[in-house]
């Protein structure tokens, strides 16, 4: 009870814990992945649940029982399915759950390109449009043009145009 | 301009699509399992369980003796209410001259044998799993969970959750039938 007040955060018993530290770190590395298959996407190693707790003891005597990770983890795989797994596998089933996403974001950034830059070439356009000169426009900047001294600077004849 | 509001339309059609496809796959009875059993088509796992102690006349379970006829598996315990509330559709089954085995699931052996006792025991064959190490070989996530195996032995069907008049009408009854005369007479 003590020890159950002392470290509240862990789901994992003092008593499950292996006396090899290092199959007792594959073992809480692998029960990151497995899911616990009662609880709403939590792993065994989080949850509190009696199955979990059972799962976590099988992982470890498949361990102790000279089992690789993946021998541990396919152990249950081969009991509840491709579900216990928290990351899905990359086979034909699970395609569309691997390459939905990025297929959609390929697509909306081509969407966004090709929209962004329709509106580029619109916008162009229609500020070529407002800026056209009527005729009579065009004939008054002639004549300013050609009543204009030519002279290589343009800032000064501006000014002296406008003055 | 008219493309921009096609593509207001856009989401509208995407909601309604998966409002379609939603309803259509959330309507139909069959399948709706949330975790599919891996072990379907495949052997059943092998099982060594001893009776509860105490329980007169009745064996345990052996997973050699599923092979000859079709066989009903099914997890079960006391202090599982939904159990209790399937119990007229296993002892039905049985009526029926159906095999049907009960696994003992994560009871203390006096609750299960009281349970049996009270309610009638509809099991042909009783195993006890207090340790519920049978039930992860199963693949069980809880009780009660129904297993329909094959006369060769191999798991055809999983139901979880209790099974209801209807489900044994137009599930259990059809397959077992099904599996029965697939066979031919033993």
């Amino acid at each position: 009870m003590m020890t159950a007040w002392a470290q509240p955060v862990l789901a994992i018993g003092p008593d499950e814990i292996l006396d090899d530290p290092v199959l007792e770190i594959r073992a809480r590395s692998i029960s990151k992945h497995l899911r616990c298959v009662v609880c709403q996407n939590q792993s065994i190693d989080d949850s509190n649940a009696e199955i979990a707790r059972d799962m976590r003891l099988i992982v470890r005597e498949r361990l102790v029982a000279g089992d690789s990770d993946d021998e541990a983890i396919s152990y249950l795989v081969s009991r509840y399915g491709d579900y216990v797994l928290l990351q899905p596998p990359f086979k034909a089933a699970t395609l569309p759950l691997w390459l939905g996403p990025p297929i959609l974001v390929l697509f909306v950034g081509f969407l966004v390109i090709v929209r962004t830059r329709r509106k580029l070439v619109q916008s162009a356009k229609s500020s070529a449009g407002s800026n056209s000169h009527s005729a009579a426009d065009a004939k008054r900047l002639d004549a300013i043009i050609s009543a204009t001294p030519t002279s290589d600077d343009t800032n000064e004849t501006m000014g002296k145009t406008l003055s | 301009m008219k493309m921009p509001r096609l593509i207001f339309l856009l989401p509208v059609a995407l909601v309604a699509l998966l409002a379609i496809a939603f309803t259509m796959l959330l309507s139909t009875d069959r399948n709706r399992d949330i975790i599919p059993s891996a072990l379907l088509s495949r052997p059943a796992p092998t099982t060594e369980l001893p009776s509860l102690v105490g329980l007169e006349g009745i064996a345990g379970i052996s997973s050699p003796d599923f092979v000859g006829d079709v066989t009903v598996v099914n997890f079960f315990a006391s202090w599982c209410v939904p159990c209790l509330a399937e119990h007229p559709a296993i002892t039905e089954l049985t009526r029926r001259g159906y095999r049907v085995w009960g696994i003992n699931y994560r009871d203390p052996e006096p609750d299960g044998l009281d349970w049996l006792a009270r309610h009638g025991n509809p099991y042909a064959k009783v195993g006890t799993d207090q340790e519920a190490r049978a039930g992860l070989d199963w693949g069980v996530t809880g009780v009660p969970e129904t297993f329909i195996i094959d006369r060769q032995g191999i798991i055809r069907h999983k139901h979880s959750g209790p099974i209801t008049p209807q489900i044994l009408a137009q599930e259990i009854v059809p397959i077992l039938q099904e599996l029965a005369d697939e066979g031919g007479e033993p």
